[in-house]
């Protein structure tokens, strides 16, 4: 309760500093509880607090850019302002579920003026964020700290002939 | 099945036959300097990426219909193990495995093994049957219907990759990875294992982008990186290539494999005993495979012939 209770002032305080770079919407529609779901086969959903992960780290530490806070990653504030907004907040809006399909290769083939070619897909967008700041945090790590495993997945780590 | 493909061969080779029978000259292998077919797929291994999950080996398993190992792919306990005091290597059973390297005071580095996918495969250039074929895609793939069993691959390859069946004793087979040709390459599709990965160890891509991409990596991450593609190079290049943040003799890889495909050491090696080459295909399955190993050497029109001959 004492935690939430500062986290959530903490949170205002923030808001209020980053108002102004801040989304227009963004900042009032911070959801603080996220399941994330939209990958799950092998193991559930995982129940991410979102509002307690602001104990750790700052919006653009996950959100590399968009959420108005100053990039962090010195090589991706090479190019990008340091405070911009954008409208796509969520990470499964711009990173890809299957980033290795042929569609997605040809596409980005025409697309002769992209830079950005080496997106990682969502799953490894996710675990590169989460799991990176983890380690170093000392935070769970396990395979099924985070989500747990469902029954297809249980058969796919035993392996054998179908 | 195994009647009709054989007789395909004698036909084949009575066609271009009688001229080029036993001359396993020089000149049979000059014209070859192939450079993998340029629009060929590979996959770029980050090493720095890897916790070594083993789901990789878990989707191997399960796409090429393997059997179960003893231990569930979760165990960890297999990365203190040891095999004749060596680490893990691929086995008929797992076309992929992962390797711990550990150092004091560095986080340890994981690093996956499975075929390589030669440019110019030593695999294939060792075959006598043609059992051994690199497909347009980028794939090493392998004919167990023609396979004698004569084990030439398993010497000749630099990565030790190919690894002999033992439960069909009448019916010689290597086993290996085979990049998921059948089930998806072909199809546009990445490896299984490149799919399964949490961490995106892998990327998947033509071969030509994916060294442009690691050298982004290199150049962008300054000190993050040893600044050298494992691969791109090495016995004439790769289709799959690697990053590493510790030097890659540490952490398990060959450093010193020369730029030449080992096609060149083969030549070398048939001009000075070429009977050994020619005694034991026939012996094993007569005379006409000879000519059908001639074929081979002339690189690029090869390949595509023979993949003509499967189809
Ligand atoms: C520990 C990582 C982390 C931190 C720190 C974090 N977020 Fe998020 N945020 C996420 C994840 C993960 C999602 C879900 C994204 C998805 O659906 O793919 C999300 C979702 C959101 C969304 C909803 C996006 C949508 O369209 O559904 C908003 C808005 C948002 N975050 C804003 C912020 C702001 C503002 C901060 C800083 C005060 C912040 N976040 C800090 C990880 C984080
Ligand atoms: C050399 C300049 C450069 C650097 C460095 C750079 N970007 Fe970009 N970025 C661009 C350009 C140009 C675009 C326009 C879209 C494109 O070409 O990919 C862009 C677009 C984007 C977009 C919006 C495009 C989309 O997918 O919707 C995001 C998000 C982004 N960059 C993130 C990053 C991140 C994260 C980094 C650091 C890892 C980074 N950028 C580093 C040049 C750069
Ligand atoms: C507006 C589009 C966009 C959104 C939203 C977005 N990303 Fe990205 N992301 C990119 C682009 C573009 C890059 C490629 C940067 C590069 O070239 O390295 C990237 C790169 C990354 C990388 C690799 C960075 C590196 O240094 O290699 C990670 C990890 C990542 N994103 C995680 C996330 C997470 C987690 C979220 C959600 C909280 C998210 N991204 C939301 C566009 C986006
Ligand atoms: C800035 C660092 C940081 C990032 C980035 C981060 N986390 Fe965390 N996370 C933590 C820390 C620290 C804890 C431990 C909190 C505790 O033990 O009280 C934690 C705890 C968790 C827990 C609870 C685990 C348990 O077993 O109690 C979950 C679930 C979780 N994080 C999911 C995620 C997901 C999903 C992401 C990526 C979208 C993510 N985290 C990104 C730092 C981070
Ligand atoms: C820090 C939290 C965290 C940890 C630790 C973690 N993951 Fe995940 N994982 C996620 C998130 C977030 C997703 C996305 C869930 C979704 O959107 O459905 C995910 C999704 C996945 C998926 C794809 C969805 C599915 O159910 O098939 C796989 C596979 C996966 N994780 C494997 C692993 C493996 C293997 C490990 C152990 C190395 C691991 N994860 C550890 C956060 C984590």
């Amino acid at each position: 309760m004492h935690t939430k209770r500062k986290w959530l002032v903490g949170a205002i305080v923030l808001a209020a500093l980053w108002s102004a770079p801040l989304e227009e919407g963004a900042a009032q529609d911070f959801p603080e509880f996220i399941e994330l779901d939209s990958l799950s086969d092998l193991y559930g959903p995982v129940p991410f607090d979102h509002l307690m992960h602001l104990d750790f780290g700052s919006c653009a530490d996950c959100h590399h850019h968009g959420t108005g806070v100053p990039v962090q990653d010195a090589n991706c504030a090479r190019c990008h302002s340091n405070a911009e907004t954008v409208p796509i907040i969520s990470c499964k809006e711009c990173h890809a579920r299957d980033p290795f399909s042929a569609t997605d290769i040809r596409e980005k083939e025409a697309d002769l003026h992209l830079y950005h070619r080496d997106k990682p897909g969502l799953k490894g967008a996710y675990h590169l964020s989460c799991l990176g700041c983890h380690e170093e945090m000392g935070a769970p790590t396990g395979c099924n700290d985070c989500h747990v495993r469902t029954k297809a997945g249980e058969a796919f780590f035993r392996g054998g002939p179908r | 099945m195994k009647g009709i493909s054989r007789r395909r061969f004698l036909a084949a080779s009575l066609a271009g036959g009688a001229a080029t029978t036993l001359s396993v000259t020089k000149e049979a292998w000059g014209a070859s300097s192939f450079d993998g077919y340029p629009d060929g797929m590979g996959v770029l291994v980050d090493l720095t990426r890897c916790v070594g999950c083993r789901s990789c080996e878990a989707a191997c398993n399960k796409e090429q219909n393997l059997a179960a190992p003893a231990e569930p792919f979760d165990d960890m306990s297999i990365y203190d193990k040891r095999f004749h005091g060596q680490k893990r290597r691929t086995d008929e059973n797992s076309y992929t495995v992962v390797n711990r390297y550990e150092k004091d005071g560095a986080k340890p580095v994981y690093r996956k093994i499975q075929c390589n996918h030669c440019n110019e495969p030593a695999c294939l250039t060792s075959c006598f049957t043609s059992a051994y074929k690199k497909t347009k895609e980028g794939a090493v793939t392998y004919n167990s219907k023609v396979c004698v069993g004569c084990r030439n691959c398993m010497v000749a390859c630099p990565f030790a990759i190919p690894a002999y069946s033992y439960s069909s004793a009448f019916n010689p087979e290597i086993k290996k990875c085979v990049f998921c040709h059948e089930t998806r390459l072909k199809n546009g599709q990445p490896p299984a294992c490149v799919d399964a990965c949490p961490q995106e160890v892998m990327t998947f891509g033509r071969r030509r982008d994916l060294i442009k991409i690691a050298n982004d990596r290199i150049r962008t991450r300054p000190g993050r990186y040893v600044d050298h593609i494992y691969g791109e190079h090495e016995v004439g290049g790769t289709a799959w290539l690697y990053l590493s943040d510790r030097p890659f003799e540490e952490v398990g890889f060959d450093t010193t494999l020369s730029k030449e495909p080992i096609i060149s050491n083969v030549k070398g090696f048939l001009s000075t005993v070429p009977m050994v080459l020619a005694i034991w295909p026939a012996l094993f399955t007569g005379f006409h495979l000879l000519s059908k190993k001639q074929d081979h050497g002339h690189g690029e029109h090869a390949h595509s012939a023979q993949e003509e001959d499967e189809k």
